[in-house]
Protein backbone atom coordinates (compact mmCIF):
# COMPACT_ATOMS: atom_id res chain seq x y z
CA UNK A 1 0.00 0.00 0.00
CA UNK A 2 2.57 2.78 1.27
CA UNK A 3 5.11 2.24 -1.77
CA UNK A 4 8.22 5.26 -0.76
CA UNK A 5 8.93 5.44 -4.81
CA UNK A 6 4.75 6.79 -4.85
CA UNK A 7 5.53 9.37 -2.75
CA UNK A 8 4.13 12.85 -3.10
CA UNK A 9 7.00 15.22 -2.98
CA UNK A 10 7.85 16.07 0.33
CA UNK A 11 8.19 19.87 0.42
CA UNK A 12 9.42 22.25 3.02
CA UNK A 13 6.92 23.61 5.37
CA UNK A 14 5.40 26.95 4.00
CA UNK A 15 7.27 29.98 5.26
CA UNK A 16 5.29 31.10 8.43
CA UNK A 17 3.18 34.35 7.36
CA UNK A 18 -0.16 36.06 7.98
CA UNK A 19 -3.25 33.61 8.18
CA UNK A 20 -6.26 35.16 6.30
CA UNK A 21 -9.67 33.36 5.15
CA UNK A 22 -10.25 30.06 5.31
CA UNK A 23 -6.46 29.34 7.12
CA UNK A 24 -7.44 31.80 10.04
CA UNK A 25 -11.08 29.64 10.21
CA UNK A 26 -9.07 26.06 10.46
CA UNK A 27 -6.73 27.48 12.76
CA UNK A 28 -9.18 28.57 14.88
CA UNK A 29 -11.13 25.31 14.37
CA UNK A 30 -8.63 23.04 14.80
CA UNK A 31 -6.80 24.66 17.96
CA UNK A 32 -9.75 24.61 19.59
CA UNK A 33 -10.76 20.76 18.98
CA UNK A 34 -7.11 20.51 20.39
CA UNK A 35 -7.69 22.21 23.40
CA UNK A 36 -10.92 20.77 24.31
CA UNK A 37 -9.61 17.17 23.37
CA UNK A 38 -6.68 18.04 26.45
CA UNK A 39 -9.12 19.57 28.78
CA UNK A 40 -11.47 16.48 28.53
CA UNK A 41 -8.68 14.00 28.58
CA UNK A 42 -7.35 15.62 32.16
CA UNK A 43 -4.21 16.64 30.94
CA UNK A 44 -4.74 19.74 31.65
CA UNK A 45 -4.50 18.93 35.21
CA UNK A 46 -1.57 19.30 37.52
CA UNK A 47 -1.99 15.63 39.54
CA UNK A 48 -2.40 13.86 35.89
CA UNK A 49 0.59 15.63 34.56
CA UNK A 50 2.81 15.14 37.32
CA UNK A 51 1.35 11.65 37.96
CA UNK A 52 2.57 10.34 34.87
CA UNK A 53 6.29 11.39 35.75
CA UNK A 54 5.79 9.75 38.88
CA UNK A 55 4.59 6.63 37.07
CA UNK A 56 1.78 7.03 38.88
CA UNK A 57 -1.47 7.75 36.27
CA UNK A 58 -0.63 6.47 32.65
CA UNK A 59 -3.36 8.64 31.05
CA UNK A 60 -0.81 11.61 29.15
CA UNK A 61 1.02 8.11 27.62
CA UNK A 62 -1.98 6.77 26.73
CA UNK A 63 -3.44 9.91 25.33
CA UNK A 64 -0.07 10.18 23.19
CA UNK A 65 0.71 6.42 21.99
CA UNK A 66 -3.37 6.48 20.73
CA UNK A 67 -2.70 9.64 19.00
CA UNK A 68 0.54 8.51 17.41
CA UNK A 69 -1.43 5.15 16.42
CA UNK A 70 -4.54 6.43 15.32
CA UNK A 71 -2.92 9.50 13.21
CA UNK A 72 0.08 7.38 11.84
CA UNK A 73 -2.55 4.66 10.47
CA UNK A 74 -4.37 7.85 8.63
CA UNK A 75 -1.30 9.95 7.49
CA UNK A 76 0.81 7.59 5.91
CA UNK A 77 -2.31 6.34 3.69
CA UNK A 78 -3.13 9.98 3.15
CA UNK A 79 0.40 10.93 1.72
CA UNK A 80 0.58 8.06 -0.33
CA UNK A 81 -2.45 8.47 -1.92
CA UNK A 82 -1.27 11.86 -2.53
CA UNK A 83 -3.60 13.95 -0.07
CA UNK A 84 -0.82 15.34 2.15
CA UNK A 85 2.29 16.13 2.73
CA UNK A 86 4.83 14.65 5.32
CA UNK A 87 5.94 17.41 7.40
CA UNK A 88 8.94 15.91 8.72
CA UNK A 89 11.70 17.80 10.87
CA UNK A 90 15.70 17.14 10.51
CA UNK A 91 17.22 14.89 12.83
CA UNK A 92 19.95 16.25 14.60
CA UNK A 93 21.26 13.85 17.76
CA UNK A 94 23.64 16.61 20.29
CA UNK A 95 20.53 19.34 20.10
CA UNK A 96 17.51 16.99 20.54
CA UNK A 97 19.17 14.79 23.41
CA UNK A 98 20.53 18.24 25.18
CA UNK A 99 17.03 20.19 24.12
CA UNK A 100 14.78 16.35 25.30
CA UNK A 101 16.40 16.33 28.44
CA UNK A 102 16.31 20.30 29.23
CA UNK A 103 12.63 20.37 28.53
CA UNK A 104 12.26 17.03 30.46
CA UNK A 105 13.06 18.80 33.85
CA UNK A 106 11.34 22.16 32.97
CA UNK A 107 8.40 19.57 32.45
CA UNK A 108 8.41 18.34 36.20
CA UNK A 109 9.32 21.48 37.91
CA UNK A 110 6.03 23.33 36.06
CA UNK A 111 4.04 19.68 34.88
CA UNK A 112 2.41 21.29 32.16
CA UNK A 113 3.78 21.35 28.46
CA UNK A 114 3.31 24.20 26.01
CA UNK A 115 -0.21 22.86 24.36
CA UNK A 116 -1.08 21.39 27.37
CA UNK A 117 -0.19 24.66 29.39
CA UNK A 118 -3.11 26.43 27.00
CA UNK A 119 -5.49 24.18 27.94
CA UNK A 120 -4.62 24.39 31.89
CA UNK A 121 -5.08 28.21 31.17
CA UNK A 122 -9.04 27.94 29.14
CA UNK A 123 -9.82 26.12 32.63
CA UNK A 124 -8.49 28.63 34.88
CA UNK A 125 -5.54 26.98 36.58
CA UNK A 126 -3.93 30.34 37.00
CA UNK A 127 -0.36 28.54 38.41
CA UNK A 128 0.19 28.26 34.40
CA UNK A 129 0.71 31.40 34.04
CA UNK A 130 4.40 31.53 36.33
CA UNK A 131 4.94 28.85 33.46
CA UNK A 132 3.81 30.52 30.59
CA UNK A 133 6.06 33.30 32.21
CA UNK A 134 9.00 31.44 31.46
CA UNK A 135 8.23 29.90 28.49
CA UNK A 136 8.64 32.99 27.12
CA UNK A 137 11.41 34.35 29.01
CA UNK A 138 13.17 30.97 27.68
CA UNK A 139 12.44 31.27 24.17
CA UNK A 140 13.81 34.99 23.94
CA UNK A 141 16.79 33.50 25.88
CA UNK A 142 17.45 31.15 22.94
CA UNK A 143 16.79 33.32 20.76
CA UNK A 144 20.05 35.21 21.83
CA UNK A 145 22.14 32.35 21.68
CA UNK A 146 20.09 31.12 18.59
CA UNK A 147 23.32 32.60 16.52
CA UNK A 148 25.88 30.78 18.33
CA UNK A 149 23.75 27.50 18.76
CA UNK A 150 23.17 26.97 14.82
CA UNK A 151 27.04 27.06 14.70
CA UNK A 152 27.95 24.74 16.95
CA UNK A 153 25.33 22.08 19.15
CA UNK A 154 22.66 22.48 16.33
CA UNK A 155 25.34 20.59 13.49
CA UNK A 156 26.44 18.67 15.70
CA UNK A 157 25.74 15.41 13.94
CA UNK A 158 22.85 16.85 11.96
CA UNK A 159 21.63 13.90 10.11
CA UNK A 160 19.15 15.45 8.20
CA UNK A 161 15.70 14.00 7.39
CA UNK A 162 15.55 10.76 8.78
CA UNK A 163 12.60 8.26 9.42
CA UNK A 164 13.00 5.05 11.85
CA UNK A 165 12.11 3.11 8.98
CA UNK A 166 15.39 4.55 7.18
CA UNK A 167 17.08 2.09 9.57
CA UNK A 168 15.34 -1.39 8.54
CA UNK A 169 15.60 -2.49 4.86
CA UNK A 170 11.96 -3.19 4.58
CA UNK A 171 9.43 -1.43 2.44
CA UNK A 172 7.73 1.10 4.37
CA UNK A 173 4.33 -0.03 4.52
CA UNK A 174 5.74 -3.19 6.10
CA UNK A 175 7.37 -0.78 8.68
CA UNK A 176 4.64 1.40 9.48
CA UNK A 177 2.18 -1.76 9.82
CA UNK A 178 4.42 -3.04 12.15
CA UNK A 179 5.56 -0.42 14.30
CA UNK A 180 1.11 0.27 14.39
CA UNK A 181 1.20 -3.70 15.80
CA UNK A 182 4.04 -2.68 18.42
CA UNK A 183 1.75 0.50 19.77
CA UNK A 184 -1.30 -1.63 20.07
CA UNK A 185 0.16 -4.00 22.02
CA UNK A 186 2.06 -1.26 24.16
CA UNK A 187 -1.36 -0.17 24.36
CA UNK A 188 -2.75 -3.28 25.26
CA UNK A 189 -0.08 -4.09 28.27
CA UNK A 190 -0.83 -0.18 29.54
CA UNK A 191 -4.09 -1.39 30.12
CA UNK A 192 -3.99 -4.41 31.66
CA UNK A 193 -1.67 -3.04 34.28
CA UNK A 194 -2.01 0.29 35.01
CA UNK A 195 -5.18 1.66 37.05
CA UNK A 196 -5.79 4.67 34.95
CA UNK B 1 11.64 2.94 28.56
CA UNK B 2 9.87 0.67 27.48
CA UNK B 3 12.07 -2.39 29.14
CA UNK B 4 11.55 -0.67 32.65
CA UNK B 5 7.75 -0.53 32.06
CA UNK B 6 7.39 -4.23 31.72
CA UNK B 7 9.80 -5.31 34.23
CA UNK B 8 7.96 -2.87 36.73
CA UNK B 9 4.67 -3.89 35.44
CA UNK B 10 5.50 -7.59 35.86
CA UNK B 11 6.42 -7.29 39.55
CA UNK B 12 3.09 -5.23 40.23
CA UNK B 13 0.17 -6.84 37.78
CA UNK B 14 -2.87 -4.64 37.95
CA UNK B 15 -2.06 -2.72 41.31
CA UNK B 16 -0.24 -0.10 42.79
CA UNK B 17 3.29 1.15 42.07
CA UNK B 18 6.24 0.42 44.02
CA UNK B 19 7.66 4.24 44.46
CA UNK B 20 6.11 5.67 47.42
CA UNK B 21 6.11 9.58 47.09
CA UNK B 22 3.73 10.69 49.94
CA UNK B 23 1.01 11.38 47.91
CA UNK B 24 -0.86 9.61 45.03
CA UNK B 25 -2.02 11.32 41.61
CA UNK B 26 -4.73 9.67 40.60
CA UNK B 27 -6.02 10.23 44.39
CA UNK B 28 -7.12 13.37 42.72
CA UNK B 29 -9.80 14.76 39.76
CA UNK B 30 -9.03 12.89 36.36
CA UNK B 31 -10.32 13.18 33.06
CA UNK B 32 -13.66 13.06 32.16
CA UNK B 33 -12.78 10.93 28.55
CA UNK B 34 -11.33 7.92 28.17
CA UNK B 35 -7.92 8.66 27.26
CA UNK B 36 -8.13 6.29 24.22
CA UNK B 37 -10.82 8.46 22.68
CA UNK B 38 -9.47 11.58 23.45
CA UNK B 39 -5.81 9.91 21.74
CA UNK B 40 -7.87 8.80 18.76
CA UNK B 41 -9.58 12.17 18.30
CA UNK B 42 -6.48 13.89 18.60
CA UNK B 43 -5.54 11.60 15.99
CA UNK B 44 -8.04 12.17 13.95
CA UNK B 45 -7.42 16.17 13.88
CA UNK B 46 -3.96 15.02 12.68
CA UNK B 47 -5.20 13.72 9.44
CA UNK B 48 -7.38 17.19 9.16
CA UNK B 49 -4.56 19.61 9.74
CA UNK B 50 -2.61 17.48 7.43
CA UNK B 51 -4.81 17.46 4.69
CA UNK B 52 -6.97 20.71 5.06
CA UNK B 53 -4.58 22.97 6.28
CA UNK B 54 -1.57 21.58 5.26
CA UNK B 55 0.04 22.09 8.54
CA UNK B 56 0.82 20.06 12.04
CA UNK B 57 -0.33 20.14 15.76
CA UNK B 58 2.74 22.14 17.60
CA UNK B 59 2.38 24.21 20.45
CA UNK B 60 5.72 25.79 21.62
CA UNK B 61 6.68 27.87 18.88
CA UNK B 62 3.47 30.20 20.01
CA UNK B 63 5.63 31.32 23.45
CA UNK B 64 8.59 32.13 20.97
CA UNK B 65 6.27 34.23 18.50
CA UNK B 66 5.18 35.66 21.77
CA UNK B 67 8.82 36.25 23.34
CA UNK B 68 9.90 38.34 19.66
CA UNK B 69 6.44 40.14 19.49
CA UNK B 70 7.12 41.83 23.04
CA UNK B 71 11.17 41.60 22.15
CA UNK B 72 9.95 43.82 18.90
CA UNK B 73 7.75 46.49 21.22
CA UNK B 74 10.89 46.61 23.60
CA UNK B 75 14.34 46.22 21.68
CA UNK B 76 13.11 46.16 18.13
CA UNK B 77 16.53 46.81 16.25
CA UNK B 78 18.30 43.71 18.24
CA UNK B 79 15.53 41.26 18.68
CA UNK B 80 15.03 41.58 14.66
CA UNK B 81 19.48 40.69 14.65
CA UNK B 82 18.80 37.66 16.34
CA UNK B 83 19.58 34.43 14.43
CA UNK B 84 16.39 32.65 15.59
CA UNK B 85 13.69 35.96 14.94
CA UNK B 86 15.75 36.00 11.23
CA UNK B 87 14.58 32.96 10.39
CA UNK B 88 11.23 32.82 11.90
CA UNK B 89 9.74 36.63 12.37
CA UNK B 90 7.50 36.79 15.12
CA UNK B 91 4.08 37.03 13.32
CA UNK B 92 0.38 36.33 14.02
CA UNK B 93 0.54 32.99 11.61
CA UNK B 94 -1.34 29.69 11.81
CA UNK B 95 0.72 28.28 14.42
CA UNK B 96 -0.29 31.49 16.65
CA UNK B 97 -3.45 31.32 15.74
CA UNK B 98 -4.28 27.84 16.72
CA UNK B 99 -2.59 28.16 20.18
CA UNK B 100 -4.97 31.14 21.35
CA UNK B 101 -7.95 28.72 19.97
CA UNK B 102 -6.21 25.78 22.02
CA UNK B 103 -7.02 28.06 25.10
CA UNK B 104 -10.15 28.80 23.80
CA UNK B 105 -10.73 24.88 23.27
CA UNK B 106 -9.70 24.30 27.10
CA UNK B 107 -12.28 26.83 28.32
CA UNK B 108 -15.24 25.69 26.39
CA UNK B 109 -14.31 22.04 27.22
CA UNK B 110 -14.19 22.84 31.14
CA UNK B 111 -17.02 25.08 31.17
CA UNK B 112 -19.33 22.94 29.12
CA UNK B 113 -18.06 20.46 31.54
CA UNK B 114 -18.62 22.05 34.76
CA UNK B 115 -14.97 21.62 35.63
CA UNK B 116 -13.97 25.37 35.45
CA UNK B 117 -10.81 25.53 38.40
CA UNK B 118 -10.16 29.13 38.91
CA UNK B 119 -7.30 28.16 41.63
CA UNK B 120 -3.77 29.27 41.72
CA UNK B 121 -2.11 26.10 43.48
CA UNK B 122 -3.60 22.55 42.57
CA UNK B 123 -4.29 20.38 45.84
CA UNK B 124 -1.86 17.73 44.85
CA UNK B 125 0.84 20.64 45.01
CA UNK B 126 -0.36 21.93 48.17
CA UNK B 127 -0.31 18.65 50.00
CA UNK B 128 3.01 17.72 48.93
CA UNK B 129 4.90 21.36 49.33
CA UNK B 130 2.45 23.72 51.12
CA UNK B 131 0.32 26.81 50.33
CA UNK B 132 3.23 29.41 49.32
CA UNK B 133 2.44 30.82 45.66
CA UNK B 134 6.08 32.53 45.49
CA UNK B 135 7.67 28.81 45.29
CA UNK B 136 5.04 27.47 43.07
CA UNK B 137 5.81 30.75 40.82
CA UNK B 138 9.62 30.17 40.85
CA UNK B 139 9.59 26.34 40.34
CA UNK B 140 7.09 26.90 37.32
CA UNK B 141 8.82 30.10 35.90
CA UNK B 142 12.41 28.43 35.96
CA UNK B 143 10.64 25.01 34.17
CA UNK B 144 9.39 27.58 31.78
CA UNK B 145 12.49 28.48 30.93
CA UNK B 146 14.27 25.15 31.12
CA UNK B 147 11.42 23.64 28.81
CA UNK B 148 11.69 26.61 26.05
CA UNK B 149 15.20 26.89 25.21
CA UNK B 150 14.81 23.00 25.15
CA UNK B 151 11.38 23.04 23.00
CA UNK B 152 13.53 25.19 20.80
CA UNK B 153 16.88 23.25 20.61
CA UNK B 154 15.57 20.37 19.95
CA UNK B 155 12.37 21.77 17.08
CA UNK B 156 9.67 21.10 19.32
CA UNK B 157 7.84 19.78 22.03
CA UNK B 158 5.20 17.44 23.39
CA UNK B 159 3.25 18.17 20.83
CA UNK B 160 5.42 19.08 17.99
CA UNK B 161 7.74 15.94 17.79
CA UNK B 162 5.48 14.02 21.14
CA UNK B 163 2.46 13.60 18.22
CA UNK B 164 2.61 15.06 15.16
CA UNK B 165 6.65 14.10 14.56
CA UNK B 166 6.48 10.76 16.03
CA UNK B 167 3.47 9.65 13.68
CA UNK B 168 5.92 10.27 10.68
CA UNK B 169 8.43 8.31 12.37
CA UNK B 170 10.52 11.19 12.29
CA UNK B 171 13.73 9.77 13.94
CA UNK B 172 14.61 12.79 15.90
CA UNK B 173 10.72 12.85 17.54
CA UNK B 174 11.41 9.81 19.14
CA UNK B 175 14.65 10.51 19.95
CA UNK B 176 13.64 14.06 21.58
CA UNK B 177 10.47 12.21 23.45
CA UNK B 178 12.30 9.72 25.06
CA UNK B 179 14.97 11.90 26.10
CA UNK B 180 11.87 14.44 27.66
CA UNK B 181 10.50 11.48 29.48
CA UNK B 182 13.46 10.54 31.17
CA UNK B 183 14.76 13.21 32.07
CA UNK B 184 10.90 14.32 33.22
CA UNK B 185 10.69 10.93 35.09
CA UNK B 186 13.54 11.38 37.22
CA UNK B 187 13.63 15.44 37.74
CA UNK B 188 10.07 15.02 39.11
CA UNK B 189 10.45 11.75 41.12
CA UNK B 190 14.08 13.68 42.75
CA UNK B 191 11.46 16.98 43.15
CA UNK B 192 8.84 14.47 45.37
CA UNK B 193 11.31 12.35 47.46
CA UNK B 194 13.67 15.39 48.63
CA UNK B 195 12.83 16.49 52.30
Amino acid sequence: MIDPGKLVAETEAPPRGGVRGMAFVGAILFGAAFGFLLQKGGVGKYNVLIGQLLLQDFTVVKIILTAILVGMAGVFPLHYFAKCNLHLTPTRPAAQSIGGLLFGAGFALIAYCPGTGAAALGQGSWDVLFGIGGLIAGSYLYAEMSGWLNETVLKWGDKGKLLLSDFLPVPRWVFVSGFLLLLLFVLFLLDRFTDR
Amino acid sequence: MKTLLMVTMAGYPGTAWAMDFGVDATDYEGGAWSPYLVGAGIGVLSWLTFTLAGKVIGASSFYATVAGMIGRILARKHTESLAYYRENPPRADWGFVFVLATILGGFLSAWTGGEIRDEWLHPMWVDRFGDSLPLRGGIGFAGGVLMAFGARLADGCTSGHGISGTLQLNAGSWLTVICMFISGILTAMLLYTLP
